[in-house]
């Protein structure tokens, strides 16, 4: 290379660099997503959700003039992963916050990286010790389990189905899901006759059905992801078996429908709002959140958006409003999170305080029930 | 303990354990003409279901048609699995053939996951989904096919290891490679057409179970490990004593889950499989070794 050459790309290089450094310097937002692995069905409707608003907040001009720069990793659903990821996000991106991770044991692990280095943390993720006890800096969007379990429950009350046997699978959502159903059982004054499990890898559950079938409940309540709970639904119509079957939000997508087919007709199940957000009243509060956040997943990525996407939307969202109102730094951030009153989201109306972290109510789930292929909401 | 549903554990069981029983065969008529255990069996089930799942899907084939297309493509993969992977080796120490077949089943599984997603998929039932009463219990029409297909399948394995004449020259294979060899059977050949029929097998296991359990990229792991345990129970035999260990398998798995807790389904299979490794190598209904001296 002679030397105008070179002096040429140098010019050009010079030029490229301080023309960025111009504008304002962009604000850095870290996400760290489950984007592969086991988790996937979380950390991809969540990446995909996350850089759309980004996006579109940058379309619209940014955040006081500042552009929102968005850094995801993939943990691949791995909490040690999540944990290098997070400490690289803060000590080399210098990210002001930090949005998820995508499952409860991931965010577990990364809290104690997030309390130490100081940078607000909001999880994507359900478990309800996350915030209880409310950690300083951590946040989080998805509901907590003990809400859907509280809707259920309230639903079978009111109808008087107060024997109920539960069946839940062996991972980290059915073990919270069973810790709160056998929690809450007695506030509703409902007896739990019969508790079983299944394995997420389980491809065969009449085994339990049948113990199930034996023990003359009112009601089934089943806990799980896809596919294990339209397995479920499945044998129980093959047992003939006539009781109600109950399951938990974490199946409420089409998926299931699909999966389990005929047998998905009369299932209930608490859902976010999402889901059935075109037969909500024009009088709902998060109605308009809601058909923005569906429309506009629908255009990017001709998927329907899920409450999965929902909790990383909610999260971008509560972040923007923190930095609004405040500044960049990560102890305003914080300190204007803890202030969100009503905040209408996609999971529910969020209102954080110093005693609540997890800032939702029981009017986040509606109990949905499926027909004709399609869910009805459960009044 | 009410008898009916003792009946239906059982039912349960034997419908389970017949897929186990299929999956195991095919684990064994690899085992016997080559002395290795494919540990990618397993992934030669999901490429069953999923396939099936392409033909019906993508290329709009009737079940009748879609079937018999998925089980060669799979048997293909089969082919080339054994040219590419198993036949080159240099050194085919069983370690060696073992480790690669690991490695071959997480490639198979990966580009599964690249080619169908991450997602669950469902297969409609061979023959509709209304339940079959029996006393008390009840099964799906589909568990007949199981049970149906596996009885054929097992018949047809009898024929061909007893009456012909390849066959007659794997058994060969089986209990000497070297002297088989001697007498002019072609060894590397017979390895070949054990890979054929043990990915046949597989797919067609693969297919077969697909309405009941769904079907994913991943299905290839644990139903892989339960027919594993199934062939070990069988003593590595390639007729009924796998099949008579799937079905024990199967049975002990429900009646575990009805009977004790439904949390040690799968230990059941895993301590059954340790029991028979350390006591009855053989296989619960082998004969020892004796070593001729």
């Amino acid at each position: 290379m002679n030397f105008a050459c070179m002096s040429f790309v140098i010019m050009a290089i010079t030029v490229l660099f301080s023309a960025t450094s111009f504008a304002a310097a962009p604000i850095k937002i870290g996400a760290l997503f489950a984007v592969t692995g086991p988790a996937a069905f979380l950390g991809e409707p969540e990446r995909n959700t996350a850089k759309m608003v980004v996006d579109e907040i940058n379309k619209a001009g940014g955040v006081k003039g500042r552009k929102l720069e968005l850094v995801v990793y993939d943990t691949t659903g791995d909490a040690t992963k999540a944990v290098q990821l997070a400490t690289k996000l803060i000590k080399d991106d210098k990210v002001v916050a930090i949005i998820g991770p995508s499952t409860t044991g991931e965010t577990m692990a990364v809290i104690p990286v997030a309390e130490k280095e100081q940078v607000p943390l909001i999880s994507c993720s359900a478990g309800s010790k996350i915030t209880d006890p409310v950690k300083k800096w951590v946040f989080k969007t998805a509901q907590n389990d003990a809400l859907a379990v509280g809707r259920i429950y309230e639903h079978l009350q009111k109808t008087k189905q107060t024997s109920v046997s539960i069946l839940t699978v062996s991972d980290g959502f059915g073990a919270s899901g069973r810790e709160q159903l056998k929690s809450q059982a007695a506030k509703y004054g409902i007896t739990i006759v019969s508790d079983d499990t299944y394995g997420p890898k389980d491809t065969d559950m009449t085994a339990q059905l049948t113990k199930i079938r034996g023990s003359h409940s009112h009601a089934i309540i089943c806990w799980g992801t896809n596919p294990g709970p339209a397995l479920v639904a499945k044998n129980v119509r093959q047992l003939g078996i006539k009781t109600p079957l109950f399951m938990s939000h974490g199946v409420s997508s089409k998926k299931f429908i699909e999966l389990a087919g005929e047998a998905a007709e009369g299932v209930k199940l608490p859902s976010g709002k999402v889901l059935v957000c075109d037969l909500l009243p024009k009088t709902e509060s998060q109605k308009k959140s809601l058909v923005s956040f569906v429309k506009d997943y629908q255009n990017h990525y001709k998927a329907e958006g899920d409450h999965f996407g929902g909790h990383a939307w909610d999260a971008v969202m509560l972040l923007k409003n923190a930095i609004e109102h405040g500044g960049d730094k990560p102890s305003s951030i914080r300190d204007q999170l803890e202030r969100t009153t009503n905040f209408c989201g996609i999971g529910g109306t969020f209102t954080y305080s110093a005693q609540d972290h997890a800032g939702l109510r029981k009017d986040a789930f509606v109990l949905v029930e499926i027909k004709n292929k399609d869910w009805v909401i459960v009044k | 303990m009410q008898f009916d549903q003792i009946l239906q554990y059982v039912l349960s069981g034997f419908s389970t354990g017949a897929i186990y029983a299929l999956i195991g065969i095919g684990f064994s008529i690899i085992y016997n003409a080559t002395g290795i255990i494919n540990f990618a069996q397993g992934e030669f089930v999901m490429l069953g279901g999923l396939l099936t799942l392409s033909c019906l899907q993508i290329f709009n084939l009737p079940l009748w048609a879609a079937i018999p297309c998925a089980v060669s493509a799979s048997t293909v993969v089969g082919i080339l699995f054994e040219r590419l992977a198993i036949r080159p080796l240099r050194q085919p120490t069983p370690i060696n053939l073992v480790i690669i077949t690991i490695g071959g089943s997480i490639l198979i599984r990966g580009l599964a996951m690249l080619v169908w997603g991450k997602d669950t998929h469902s297969i409609p039932a061979f023959s509709g989904d209304a339940p079959i009463a029996i006393g008390g219990a009840t099964i799906l029409p589909q568990h007949l096919w199981i049970l149906a297909i596996t009885l054929i399948i097992i018949l047809a394995n009898k024929l061909y290891f007893y009456h012909t004449i390849s066959g007659k020259a794997m058994r060969a294979c089986a209990y000497n490679r070297r002297a088989a060899g001697l007498v002019g059977i072609d060894v590397r050949r017979m390895v070949l057409f054990s890979f054929i029929i043990s990915s046949a097998m597989g797919a067609v296991a693969g297919i077969i179970v697909a309405p009941l359990t769904m079907t994913a990229y991943d299905v290839g792991v644990m139903l892989g490990l339960k027919g594993f345990c199934a062939a070990i129970i069988g003593g590595m035999s390639s007729g009924i004593s796998t099949v008579i260990g799937g079905l024990i398998l199967g049975v002990l798995e429900s009646l575990g889950a009805g009977l004790i807790s439904s949390g040690y389904k799968d230990a059941i299979a895993f301590i059954i499989l340790l029991l028979i490794l350390f006591i009855r190598p053989q296989g619960l209904f082998g004969k020892a070794d004796s070593e001729r001296v």
